[in-house]
């Protein structure tokens, strides 16, 4: 374990990883609160998520366009739980007025439980057909909470930060507080997979996504092990859920939309598809551009330029996308892999590309 | 384990699933057909419906059988490029949604600037042409902009299923980004409000009802025109693909890519008609549905998911899959939006999306490659 047998890959990496988990432990000390509140609590809670879905496509060899569904459900849950009624209180919701402790963990179950019966369902099917499954579940989840105005209607519901649990306090008024929870649960959420995909579950999870017949005819329960991981992603999911309702405040269907879909996706390619840590990398880069790419940058050639809606952010983020897809599948952290790799070509061994299917020599 | 499968009779664990199901489909039936009620004065319970059953209502019954044949034609014309894409190529077209959409505000443009009317339309002031050309313009150009795409990104990416979908969905957030900052460029204040929504008109002739002599019911023309152009999109898919060279050189790709480009058939050139042909579609269903609802931004991923649903279901890459699936899916939603009941305020025909979902649950549950899905 110590450093000295450590490859280079591991050396500069470990640096990297240490130096910036001081910057971000002691970034609301020194740094600017626009960078902490907005910036980095955002880039903790949607690493959170963008890792669940990164954790799968790694490991169980699946791409999921659920976990932003299964993020919002987790925000709608905790709203309609949570949130009170009456004078002062939220109008939208069923506001139940639940302890927030409580509500905090039925919510957290609850979506796992989505997760698992969703995982159920999509478990016979691989690949593509995974990809298509995951995406009608997260437009059904867009359209059920826009319709049923019941549990949360077409405006969602608000005020959800005011109902945090006794132990954590006031986050409006602490703001600092959420963030280190955020950067906590971050870290958990990062030394759990790392964890898991150890354990003798994540061993043979691994095998499932590159031999899944080959596993069955062992006896390995394929499905049973893809709608278990499946699972844990939704866990995961509802983890950045529970942060982004406090952080936001409000959760409505625009949050789990499929533009919203995308753009987790596109965080997870932008960071890379094959390594966990790739998640809060691709993270940071998507929200440092959403942040500094108004409305008012304009593509030259494409957008007319002072266009309210379009013709700008989209556009380039999506022009990014499609570079790194094409350039580099296994995105940032591809090409940084890359850099220790140079006999590597770059055309070669894109995990994302064509999987285990055709037998090789 | 041979004795198990031989144990196994009808009334074993394994088959209560399917009873269940069948029970529930047999339930549904007989709800829609005898046992719902209308209840006008308030109140009601789970037996209250808009309509009440087919037998205490035939002609509503008809009008949204009718309704959901219309709706299924437009699915099925849009869903079923999809799936032809889908099934030769193996290529999951995410861009599919975005397709349609911009070949619905071309039309929306070109009829515009043919009648010289702005923005709202009165059909009475739309000819047969005044149709027929935005459509004819539309689908080349979508043609084009799809061929473009394939050529670029997607040929060389052949077989590497995942990261195509990928190359189409960022292609797809770039179409409809471009498509807000861009259209529509006629709008009634002349300002530029990025991808809201604006209506196609029928011809004239369209707009009046049909007396159909069943049920005394009236229908629209216009729907009933949807329902043939989509028959017709059928009936020409089914020669094309079953009596033409090209379309048995595709069936051949389908069946085996590699034997196929080893006999000597350029399977590219094979590639880039199917894709095409699946653009072509997306842009004609685009026309047909826009001229009967309308064009807006945010249709894209409408549409993507109507045809993954409808290919969901009926199964990856069929023809004969995405018309079964286009007329399920259409059903269903129509079905349980009108059938459900209606008791109380908000019960429960906002739930219809749930049953969609049970839907495509219960068909892959059983059969994971859909209704007319073939094995891996």
């Amino acid at each position: 374990m110590s450093p000295s047998t450590w490859t280079r890959q591991q050396q500069v990496e470990r640096t990297i990883a240490a130096l910036a988990l001081v910057v971000v432990i002691v970034w609301p000390t020194f740094g600017s609160a626009y960078w902490a509140h907005q910036i980095l609590i955002e880039t903790f809670l949607f690493g959170i998520a963008a890792s669940s879905l990164i954790f799968l496509s790694a490991y169980g060899g699946m791409i999921s366009l659920a976990q932003t569904a299964l993020f919002g459900i987790t925000g709608i849950i905790l709203g309609n739980l949570a949130t009170k009624g009456g004078p002062g209180g939220t109008s939208k919701g069923l506001h139940l007025g639940w302890d927030p402790t409580l509500a905090l963990v039925f919510a957290i179950v609850a979506t796992t439980i989505i997760g698992l019966i969703g995982g159920a369902v999509a478990s016979r099917s691989t690949g593509i057909y995974f990809l298509m499954i995951t995406l009608t579940y997260s437009v059904i989840a867009t359209y059920t909470l826009g319709q049923v105005t019941k549990i949360s209607g077409f405006s969602g519901i608000g005020g959800i930060n005011r109902y945090t649990p006794g132990w954590i306090g006031d986050i409006l008024a602490h703001p600092n507080r959420l963030y280190y929870i955020a950067l906590g649960t971050a870290i958990v959420v990062y030394a759990l997979i790392r964890f898991v995909v150890r354990t003798p579950f994540g061993i043979s999870l691994q095998g499932v996504r590159d031999e899944p017949v080959r596993m069955s005819s062992l006896g390995y329960a394929v499905p049973l092990h893809r709608t278990l991981a499946f699972g844990l992603a939704a866990f995961i999911a509802a983890l950045a859920g529970v942060l982004y309702a406090w952080w936001a405040g409000q959760v409505a269907p625009g949050d789990v939309d499929l533009p919203q879909t995308i753009s987790l996706l596109i965080m997870a390619v932008i960071g890379g598809l094959v390594r966990i840590e790739g998640a809060w990398v691709g993270a940071f880069a998507f929200i440092l551009m959403q942040n500094y790419i108004t409305s008012n940058t304009h593509v030259p050639l494409l957008g007319f330029g002072g266009t309210l809606f379009g013709g700008s952010f989209n556009t380039i983020i999506g022009i990014i996308f499609l570079v790194i897809v094409v350039v580099s599948p296994d995105g940032l952290m591809g090409l940084w892999g890359r850099i220790f790799e140079p006999r590597r070509r770059s055309t070669e061994g894109p995990s994302i590309a064509a999987p285990a299917a055709e037998p090789t020599k | 384990m041979p004795d198990r499968e031989q144990v196994s009779s009808w009334l074993t664990w394994r088959k209560w699933p399917v009873l269940l199901v069948v029970a529930l489909i047999a339930f549904a039936f007989a709800y829609v057909l005898f046992i719902t009620k209308v209840q006008p004065f308030g109140g009601g319970n789970w037996r209250t419906t808009t309509f009440g059953s087919a037998v205490h209502d035939p002609s509503s019954f008809l009008k949204i059988v009718l309704d959901s044949l219309t709706f299924a034609s437009a699915l099925f014309i849009v869903a079923s490029g999809f799936a032809l894409i889908f099934g030769l190529m193996r290529t999951v077209n995410m861009a599919h949604g975005a397709f349609y959409l911009l070949a619905g505000y071309i039309a929306y443009e070109v009829q515009q600037g043919m009648t010289g009317q702005g923005f709202s339309i009165d059909s009475s002031n739309v000819n047969t042409w005044e149709w027929l050309v935005p459509l004819l313009v539309a689908a080349p150009c979508i043609m084009v902009v799809g061929l473009v795409v394939q050529q670029a990104f997607l040929r060389w990416t052949q077989g590497q299923e995942l990261r195509q979908a990928l190359i189409t969905i960022a292609v797809s957030v770039i179409v409809a980004d471009q498509i807000i900052a861009h259209f529509p460029r006629n709008t009634s204040q002349g300002q530029k409000f990025g991808g809201n929504a604006v209506d196609l008109t029928w011809p004239g002739w369209t707009d009046r009802f049909v007396n159909l002599h069943v049920g005394g019911v009236q229908y629209s023309l216009a729907r009933l025109v949807v329902l043939a152009i989509g028959v017709a999109v059928g009936l020409g898919l089914w020669v094309w693909l079953y009596r033409t060279k090209t379309g048995m050189k595709i069936r051949a790709g389908v069946d085996d890519e590699k034997m196929t480009s080893a006999l000597g058939i350029n399977i590219q050139v094979t590639f880039a008609i199917t894709f095409a042909v699946g653009c072509l579609l997306a842009a004609l269903g685009a026309v047909v549905w826009a001229s009967q609802s309308n064009i807006s931004s945010g249709q894209d991923g409408q549409w993507l998911l109507n045809s993954l649903v409808v290919v969901i279901v009926g199964g990856m890459g069929s023809i004969f899959g995405a018309a079964a699936g286009a007329l399920l899916y259409a059903f269903v939603a129509n079905f349980s939006a009108t059938y459900l009941p209606t008791t109380g305020s908000d019960c429960c025909t906002q739930y219809s999306t749930i049953v969609t979902f049970v839907l495509i649950a219960l068909v892959l549950s059983f059969r994971p490659r859909g209704l007319f899905g073939r094995g891996a």
